[in-house]
């Protein structure tokens, strides 16, 4: 399936989603490759944030499909719309790596055990071996001091630096950030972004959405520009921004930006 | 007024009321214990189970929550072996329903507990590949238990009160000492001003040591 090198890691097809009446995603395709940095912008209320979490299936989709290196996240292959087990969708899940908003850290585990928690109960490895895993991703996103603090004990984007250690240190194949600096002070930000280049640095695997446009344009291999549920434009960063010439919904959304940032 | 209190009688039948405040004590503990494990188990069954099963445990802490507790005391240690054909102890029997009681009140403060773990938290447990069953133990109980923990503290204390009802039916708990005091000395105001201090006092104690716990845990990692 996945024999070519430049076959897509991450094959979004066709997929739509409606809440209600309302259509959030509307025949959405996508690819990511191996290696890549796909970038997802535009603005609020587009379906970025939806797409992203079908991809982990932490949203259901109606219909099209979603592969993960050829098998298909949610559902059961075979054209059929039956959801996979728990088990199964478990299972699908420590393949991707995904950071929040949010962070979303558990509360009652320090930054260590955050990182161990995923380590030690579905890859299965040992109490020391996962510590010694999570002390080196902790060391990667400058956190090695605090890897004994609780969540509440850091700053936001310390925080969030564990939240992507917890995520990498999974192994990925690839990893889903979602709007990941949007919740922090303006200061914290760059720390967060630093870490997310050092990795697409590694070769990492990544699908973002950000309204970081700066950090889009420098760190993306593609930007895919999403309106009222749909991809209006792709293409490698100074494609897209040539394309605001000719694509009126880009020209607003990166205007509506500039106003709003610089 | 012409009447001067008397504590002698009180001091010569101090055991009755020592003995009584253990068995109070001992009561309480074994119920809350037995209705922790209902609470959490009917808790954790609501949020993840179907309408019938929802209603059928609704209907129960409805039940409980709306009759008067001495009711269910009675209920249980006179009504359901004439009924049954079962025989227990006075001191059974009482766990038994106090189990019960704290049980149904218990699977609310767990549900609203279980409800009040933020989704993303839970979000963060699916994305890592935890299966649901270890989402509940090392995700949404962990963070349930530490939200729970100042209304168990209140549970546990008002259920140490109402092992009071337990001298309706000869349980010999510190009120039952206290009538039987009274009834053989007639040194009604020493006894009851004795006994309430007994109370008053074991029940500061108590708040005092739950909410170090509740400190500890909260800090503890």
């Amino acid at each position: 399936m996945s024999d070519a090198s430049n076959a897509a890691l991450l094959d979004v097809r066709d997929v739509s989603k409606a809440f209600g009446t309302v259509e959030v995603l509307r025949a959405v395709s996508l690819e990511v490759k191996r290696g890549e940095v796909v970038t997802i912008i535009g603005p609020s209320g587009s379906g970025k944030t939806t797409l992203l979490r079908c991809v982990n299936f932490l949203e259901s989709y109606d219909s099209g499909s979603i592969r993960i290196d050829g098998k298909e996240v949610g559902y059961r292959d075979a054209g059929t719309r039956q959801h996979r087990s728990e088990r199964d969708l478990a299972a699908m899940r420590a393949e991707t790596g995904m950071v929040f908003q949010s962070f979303n850290l558990f509360p009652h585990l320090t930054a260590a055990g955050n990182i161990m928690l995923g380590l030690r109960k579905v890859r299965g490895k040992s109490e020391a071996e996962a510590r010694q895993i999570a002390e080196h991703w902790l060391g990667r996103v400058g956190l090695a001091h605090k890897a004994d603090s609780l969540p509440a004990e850091l700053s936001g984007g310390q925080q969030q630096r564990v939240g992507i250690a917890r995520a990498v240190a999974m192994e990925p194949k690839i990893l889903l950030l979602d709007e990941i600096t949007s919740a922090l002070d303006p200061e914290l930000v760059g720390e967060v972004l630093a870490v997310v280049r050092s990795l697409a640095e590694d070769g990492m695997t990544m699908l973002m959405v950000t309204h970081e446009m700066a950090f889009a344009r420098d760190a993306s291999s593609r930007i895919v520009f999403m309106a009222d549920g749909g991809v209006s434009a792709v293409g490698p960063p100074a494609e897209i921004l040539a394309a605001e010439a000719s694509n009126e919904r880009l020209r607003s959304f990166l205007a509506r930006f500039r106003a709003s940032h610089f | 007024m012409g009447y001067t209190l008397n504590f002698n009688l009180i001091w010569r039948h101090f055991d009755k009321l020592w003995g009584g405040l253990l068995l109070s004590l001992e009561l309480a503990v074994i119920s809350i214990a037995i209705g922790i494990v209902i609470g959490l188990v009917l808790a954790v069954w609501y949020v993840s189970a179907g309408r019938v099963v929802r209603s059928i445990i609704a209907a129960y802490v409805e039940f409980i929550r709306n009759v008067p507790l001495i009711l269910l005391v009675y209920l249980v240690f006179y009504g359901l072996p004439t009924v049954v054909d079962i025989a227990y102890s006075a001191p059974t029997s009482f766990v038994a329903t106090l189990s019960l009681y704290s049980g149904a009140y218990l699977v609310e403060v767990f549900r609203s507990g279980l409800e009040a773990v933020p989704r993303g938290q839970l979000d963060a447990g699916k994305a890592i590949g935890l299966t649901p069953w270890q989402r509940l133990i090392h995700v949404r109980l962990p963070t349930m238990l530490r939200i729970t923990l100042p209304a168990l503290s209140n549970t546990f204390l008002s259920l140490f009160k109402d092992t009071s009802v337990a001298s309706v039916i000869s349980v010999p708990e510190l009120t039952y000492g206290a009538q039987w005091i009274n009834f053989n000395t007639f040194r009604i105001v020493e006894v009851y001003l004795v006994t309430t201090a007994m109370y008053l006092l074991t029940g500061y104690v108590l708040l005092f040591a739950l909410r170090l716990v509740e400190r500890r845990f909260r800090a503890a990692r």
